[in-house]
């Protein structure tokens, strides 16, 4: 479970998180839609521990464990997985290593045997295959050269072989064609159960048709102003933030 | 002897010779060797302390016995190394003979400072193939000053791969020259990982049409040391081509340089010249220095220069890190794959073994 309680934070001077509250149970997908600089990113940035944001108060745990005060890697080892809005270019680095040292520091940290070259290519082969990708995708650098559809498919791919407990995913579905989005919700769908939960964020109700969510949040300026069910999202596709904010 | 060079020369401007210049070196007495020295299963040829080692060498057949020469160039440390070359060795591959690979050595163990100047000349008949794999290793103040002199005839290919590890009480200051004949190429790769001081310095004179070379290095230096790689690509003939690719990666208080100069001659139509000097510095004490320079006489040419200086990028270090490798593994991947591209022309497995756990060395150690 992922309890975050009165989270504040900022970017340099800049107040952007205002007292955040939110449980996301185990085997549940909430989404957090809202307008441009409501702190959507943010908020995902702060969950994935990447430097520069400052944590002025609050909390937040997943599964008992303080966040906050783990390392990034120490936070993927937790089952925390960040799909970036803008995945980054890594050349000279190929993907199939990339994934499998990655993999395999997450395994090292849950105390689990490591994989050798030959069985992670069997389940990475699988993993693509099961997502419709293009087979070169492990042979080429991490995402250099890829397309952007390419790069949040290559997020996906890594969630699928990293087996989160928890999925943050930040705006996702922008810039992705219709056929790119459906991978991408296969992806995250494959992945529910019990025990799997995330964090959809999107300014769309569009991803949403293919992610199905629990539960709906609207995030402005800092914090959580509204919560429902799924239909939340249709009233914000069809009125728009405005009237919400007022 | 021939002085040694000063900072008032041009060529060693930023490379500062007077550390050397107070120590009194002696010449290195026999010893035996304890270090434990590569084997890659092919030939190897050990120098120890600039002699050569005969129990430990398994020399090949092209192998002849060391002469000394004159040198007829202006260099400094080519004339200090004339006058001082007491070993080497004379490696000449008959028209049209594959040669294979071989390691070539050279040990040092000083207990009091030592120098030592072995002149190396390799000549390739026509056609012929070879691959050269040097390792400088050693403990001790010494100071090591090999020239290697290399002639290519027509269409011949020499691969030469240098891991220059030595002590970190040392000084290294290489001169390799080759001479490239019509149709032949020139590949070679140096990893600069040791010594408190070192310059590579390459000359390479492309002789005839469709010469070829690459004259890449990646210098991975931390704490007070010092490596510069210097480089004179002449263009003499048309439809040459030459690439320079040489990576820094700067620790500490390291201070790297690189010198690359090409030049086309009037005749040396249709040059393709590549020229590309990255450094990666890692601290806000590292320092490099660069200096390209292009003296172009013909007009239908291909030239091109380009440097970058940078750190490691932290969205990149976040990337890998969210993904649960931690931070220095992280780093580490990062400086490996800034350095592939220099690493391009090893083709030769072992060689490649070879630096790939240098690289792993050097990043674990540091």
């Amino acid at each position: 479970m992922l309890k975050i309680e009165n989270l504040s934070a900022r970017i340099a001077e800049k107040e952007i998180l205002k007292g955040v509250d939110l449980i996301v149970p185990d085997g549940e997908i909430h989404a957090i839609m809202g307008p441009n600089g409501a702190g959507k990113s943010t908020l995902s940035y702060v969950l994935s521990g990447r430097e520069g944001y400052e944590v002025t108060g609050g909390s937040v745990t997943y599964n008992g464990q303080d966040l906050l005060a783990m390392e990034p890697e120490q936070r993927a080892a937790a089952g925390v997985f960040l799909a970036f809005q803008y995945p980054v270019e890594l050349p000279g680095v190929g993907n199939a290593n990339f994934i499998r040292t990655a993999l395999n520091a997450v395994r090292r940290a849950r105390g689990e045997p490591e994989l050798d070259a030959v069985a992670f290519l069997k389940l990475a082969r699988a993993a693509i295959k099961n997502l419709s990708m293009p087979d070169d995708m492990l042979k080429r650098n991490v995402n250099v050269g890829f397309s952007g559809g390419e790069k949040k498919r290559n997020e996906v791919l890594q969630m699928a072989l990293l087996q989160p407990g928890l999925a943050i995913l930040d705006e996702t579905d922008s810039g992705l064609d219709i056929d790119a989005l459906k991978i991408v919700a296969d992806g995250v769908n494959a992945l529910r159960d019990q025990k799997f939960s995330a964090l959809v964020i999107t300014h769309y109700q569009r991803l949403l048709d293919h992610i199905v969510p629990d539960r709906v949040h609207v995030l402005a300026a800092g914090r959580i102003i509204r919560s429902g069910g799924p239909e939340l999202a249709l009233e914000l596709e069809a009125h728009g933030y405005a009237g919400l904010a007022a | 002897m021939t002085a040694l060079p000063t900072r008032k020369l041009e060529a060693w401007r930023y490379t500062d010779l007077r550390a050397l210049a107070a120590i009194s070196f002696s010449e290195p007495a026999p010893v035996a060797v304890h270090a434990t020295l590569p084997d890659l299963g092919i030939p190897r040829i050990v120098f120890v302390n600039g002699a050569y080692d005969k129990a430990l060498s398994t020399p090949p057949v092209f192998l002849s016995k060391f002469a000394t020469v004159a040198e007829a160039s202006s260099l400094p440390l080519a004339k200090i190394n004339a006058e001082h070359a007491r070993d080497g060795i004379t490696l000449t591959v008959p028209d049209g003979a594959d040669a294979g690979a071989l390691l070539l050595v050279s040990c040092a163990s000083a207990t009091a400072p030592i120098a030592f100047h072995p002149r190396h000349r390799i000549t390739l008949g026509i056609g012929a193939k070879l691959t050269i794999i040097e390792v400088a290793m050693g403990q001790g103040v010494y100071w090591h000053n090999p020239v290697t002199d290399i002639a290519l005839h027509e269409n011949a290919g020499l691969a030469h791969y240098r891991l220059q590890d030595e002590g970190p009480e040392s000084f290294h200051l290489a001169t390799i020259r080759a001479k490239i004949a019509a149709g032949a190429a020139y590949e070679s790769f140096s990893a600069v990982i040791g010594a408190k001081l070192s310059r590579a310095e390459f000359h390479a004179t492309l002789m005839g049409p469709g010469g070829k070379t690459h004259l890449n290095a990646a210098q991975l230096l931390g704490g007070h040391q010092h490596g510069d790689f210097t480089s004179i690509v002449a263009h003499d003939a048309p439809n040459c081509s030459s690439r320079q690719t040489v990576k820094s990666v700067l620790d500490g208080h390291a201070r790297g340089v690189f010198q690359g100069r090409i030049e086309v001659a009037r005749a040396a139509q249709k040059t393709d010249g590549y020229q590309m000097n990255q450094a990666l510095l890692l601290s806000d004490t590292a320092e490099i220095d660069i200096k390209p320079e292009l003296e172009i006489f013909a007009d239908d040419v291909k030239c091109s220069h380009g440097a970058t200086i940078g750190a490691l990028d932290p969205e990149q270090v976040f990337y890998l890190r969210s993904r649960g490798i931690p931070e220095d593994q992280a780093r580490a991947m990062l400086i490996r794959a800034f350095l592939t591209e220099a690493l391009e022309p090893v083709t030769h497995e072992a060689a490649r073994k070879m630096f790939e756990s240098a690289i792993e060395t050097w990043w674990t150690r540091k």
